[in-house]
């Protein structure tokens, strides 16, 4: 470990995060685009073609707003909200790779690069860690404001977090369970192969989703319920709470919970992605293409995937009514939970007879 | 070099949470600082290179407990400052008697040069081994933790009985009236919050 391998860490680190920048603010142009399509606006359309600038220049424009301080917060906290809400949105992502590792040559050494900011050994428990803090944010901004709107925000946004982590944790289960490992590397490259179906190869991709098709619809739901996206945004429903938790928040404090909640959608699609459709595994064509193509054909088949999801969930946002707090709560504790119990219980039972054979035999 | 430097900062992190919690007039920034300590321990599992036990101390402490305790604070309303005055009078003479019995015990430990450990009974001899290496073996989770564990099988019951003390502790406290009532319970104490439903 030398001061170029602290460089390339360095270096890693900083792309990711400059990854996630530009992500962000093409996301929501995306996003009002999709939307506008589908109500039949226009979206933005001034900023530069097709409107593609609009975010930078919002961006600029929240960072010369005022930033309002109401003289009834808890100011430590009411600070420190929005900073909560941003660093662990920027951290979660930190072990998602997005391409295929590559192998340069600096100061005469041969080194081995992973497109991914940390490879942990336990990555998903470090993925569902993050997301658990990242519910801070909205709690002690909700709290620490003063208001009537933003604490009502604050005590929906825990409840739904409490409620839909559980179904999340459990939905994830399965996938450690299958795939025998918790280091994210390794989960993409166990689904980097194609199906075997009655030993005969069907030339279709051994993604998780093929056998864990449950595990993947709960993950997806509470996903969408952890991002608190339609039709999950009880915590923000304009026409009930104003803005919820960020009502008493503007300039840069309210831009930091948006950036969030934008890299939050990116990250969660990103993970469905990496856990269930094979994440940056695809045909390469090494040796048929130049390498440089084929180098970075994973990355272009991970953000293709990536697309699709965050195509889905602008789709949700875009058609779904919300939800009612009462059906909120049902769908999580007596929906989500007990069923991803069960098909925990079933996929655990059937990797045992894979395994150690039937009981009786 | 670095252990050392991220022992300090992070020794400092979880003693003033630790602090903030028996000393924060507000009881959010008393949980606050719960986390702080909480999520300092875990960057002292990473340290001794064990990542497992230290994400699922961020997921089980940070994500649930704290979150479950910032919900009571705001739906329940107590966040105005608690009465200080003490429910039971022995409490504090006892434990500066504990205090003094633990550090008098440490003294006589260090005096005679006794660090370690009966650490498991039977199979012939008796096994021996110092605090460093029941703690490194407790939290490890690599290849052998399991055997290891059960080999280190006393000092984690007795872990195991210490958190039942103190949660038995914790409850009884918390049940725990004096016979005359001065004051209105603090089950009403927080009724003019809002977000209490009424």
């Amino acid at each position: 470990m030398d001061w170029i391998d602290v460089l390339l860490v360095v270096a890693r680190v900083v792309a990711v995060f400059a990854l996630l920048m530009g992500v962000c603010t093409l996301l929501v142009w995306f996003e009002r685009k999709v939307v506008a399509d589908m109500q039949n606006r226009v979206g933005p359309d001034r900023a530069g073609p097709w409107g593609i600038l609009q975010t930078v220049a919002d961006g600029v424009k929240l960072f010369f707003k005022e930033q309002v301080t109401p003289r009834k917060v808890e100011l430590g906290l009411y600070l420190a909200a929005p900073m909560l809400a941003a660093v662990p949105a920027f951290l979660m992502f930190m072990v998602v790779p997005f391409g295929r590792p590559f192998t340069i040559t600096l100061g005469g050494e041969e080194r081995l690069v992973p497109l991914q900011g940390a490879d942990l050994n336990v990555g998903l428990l470090y993925v569902l860690a993050m997301s658990s803090v990242a519910v801070y944010a909205v709690v002690l901004a909700g709290w620490s404001s003063g208001s009537k709107y933003p604490l009502l925000g604050g005590v929906r946004a825990t409840a739904q977090a409490i409620s839909y982590e559980a179904a999340m944790g459990l939905s994830l289960v399965p996938v450690v369970l299958f795939t025998g490992s918790m280091r994210i590397s390794e989960i993409v490259a166990a689904q980097s192969s194609t199906l075997t179906f009655l030993g005969w190869n069907i030339g279709f991709p051994a993604w998780n989703v093929v056998v864990l098709a449950p595990s993947f619809l709960i993950f997806t739901i509470s996903a969408v319920a952890e991002t608190n996206r339609a039709p999950f945004d009880l915590v923000e429903a304009e026409q009930e709470i104003v803005g919820g938790f960020h009502t008493e928040y503007s300039g840069l404090r309210f831009a930091l919970f948006f950036l969030a909640e934008y890299i939050n959608m990116f990250t969660m699609s990103a993970l469905a992605v990496t856990l269930f459709f094979g994440g940056w595994s695809g045909p390469a064509w090494d040796g048929v293409l130049p390498a440089a193509v084929s180098a970075l054909l994973p990355t272009v088949w991970f953000f293709v995937k990536v697309l699709v999801f965050l195509f889905i969930f602008v789709w949700l946002r875009a058609t779904l009514p919300r939800l009612r707090y009462d059906q909120l709560m049902t769908l999580g504790w007596k929906r989500l939970i007990p069923s991803s119990l069960v098909w925990l219980f079933f996929i655990g039972g059937a990797l045992a007879v894979r395994r150690f054979g039937l009981p009786w035999s | 070099m670095v252990e050392l430097i991220i022992f300090v900062l992070m020794g400092a992190v979880a003693l003033g949470g630790a602090v903030a919690v028996v000393k924060a007039r507000n009881p959010v920034y008393g949980a606050m600082g719960l986390m702080a300590a909480l999520f300092a321990l875990a960057v002292f599992y990473v340290v001794h290179l064990a990542h497992f036990v230290a994400a699922v101390q961020v997921i089980v402490y940070a994500g649930a407990v704290i979150t479950l305790f910032l919900f009571v604070i705001m739906f329940v309303g107590v966040d105005r400052a608690e009465r200080l005055t003490e429910k039971l009078a022995v409490q504090r003479p006892a434990a500066l008697a504990v205090l003094a019995g633990v550090l008098a015990l440490a003294g006589v430990l260090v005096i005679t040069g006794q660090f370690d450990w009966v650490i498991t009974v039977g199979e012939g001899a008796e096994v021996r081994g110092t605090v460093e290496e029941i703690g490194a073996n407790l939290i490890s989770v690599e290849e052998g933790g399991v055997q290891r564990a059960s080999r280190w099988l006393l000092p984690f019951e007795a872990t195991s009985l210490l958190l039942i003390v103190a949660a038995v502790g914790a409850v009884s406290l918390a049940f725990y009236r004096p016979r005359r009532k001065e004051e209105p319970d603090d089950e009403t104490a927080g009724a003019d919050r809002p977000g209490r439903p009424s």
